[in-house]
């Protein structure tokens, strides 16, 4: 028998309608943080080829390096660093069979957050000290 | 219609026919970059402000250009499989091959960028 009504029936809930749960969110996280780390190394990279390249090279990556737009690239990277680090250990756990429980893999998602900001603020702390 | 049997695709190395070989490289990449990110994140905080000549002299020191060179090599090959799973994906076909090719070429354009910045500043700095 044809379906007459196909054009017409309730579709399967997609991945936008849901409100997505923290380890869901901190799983797409772990892939934007991995990528966008790119800003960071090749801000740095551009810096250390400028400091062998002339002093006008280097003057120039320094300022933006030390720059409020340097500071915003760098903070943002530490982050993106120290989230996909957390992440990526609790990925090596997930392989092990451990945390994979819904209870626990919530709770090691709010690790992670968490310890992401609180490492990033050591960070430019120790940063700004040293 | 294949005359293979399911069990027939998975021997051996499976269909894709490199097995886990990703995936373990990803795992042990993961463990190096666990251990060198503390490292770098020091190692840079401590270079940047310092003058052009300063630069050079601190990132001619061993610990300081082994780190880094590790970082951006480790770091820069567990990128190209990273995105190769973001790009195997979200793209197809042309696009997917390629993204391959620019994601490959992009991260080794970047590690050599970073190793002769590196070799470099170790021969300004050699002292006699």
């Amino acid at each position: 028998m044809a379906d007459v009504n196909r054009g017409n029936r309730p579709l399967s809930p997609h991945l936008q309608v849901y409100k997505l749960p923290v380890a869901a969110v901190t799983s797409i996280m772990t892939r934007i943080t991995g990528h966008a780390l790119v800003a960071g190394i090749l801000l740095l990279v551009w810096w250390l080829v400028a400091a062998v390249s002339s002093p006008g090279a280097f003057a120039c990556a320094d300022w933006v390096v030390r720059s409020w737009i340097g500071f915003v690239v760098l903070a943002g990277s530490t982050w993106a660093l120290w989230y996909h680090t957390l992440a990526g250990i609790r990925h090596l756990f997930y392989d092990a069979g451990i945390g994979l429980e819904i209870e626990q893999a919530r709770n090691s998602s709010w690790i992670i957050i968490i310890g992401s900001v609180i490492l990033t603020l050591l960070s430019i702390i120790i940063f700004f000290l040293a | 219609m294949r005359y293979v049997t399911p069990l027939k695709a998975a021997e051996g190395l499976g269909s894709a026919h490199t097995g886990t070989q990703h995936h373990w490289a990803m795992t042990v990449s993961a463990c190096a970059l666990v251990l060198l990110t503390p490292a770098f994140l020091l190692v840079v905080g401590n270079a940047i402000g310092l003058p052009q000549e300063g630069v050079i002299a601190y990132f001619g020191r061993p610990y300081p250009a082994i780190v880094t060179a590790l970082f951006v090599i480790v770091g820069m090959v567990h990128f190209i499989k990273g995105t190769r799973i973001m790009i195997d994906d979200y793209f197809h076909h042309t696009a997917r091959k390629v993204a391959i090719i620019v994601s490959v070429i992009f991260s080794w354009a970047v590690i050599a960028a970073a190793v002769y910045a590196l070799v470099k500043m170790a021969f300004v700095t050699i002292v006699i």
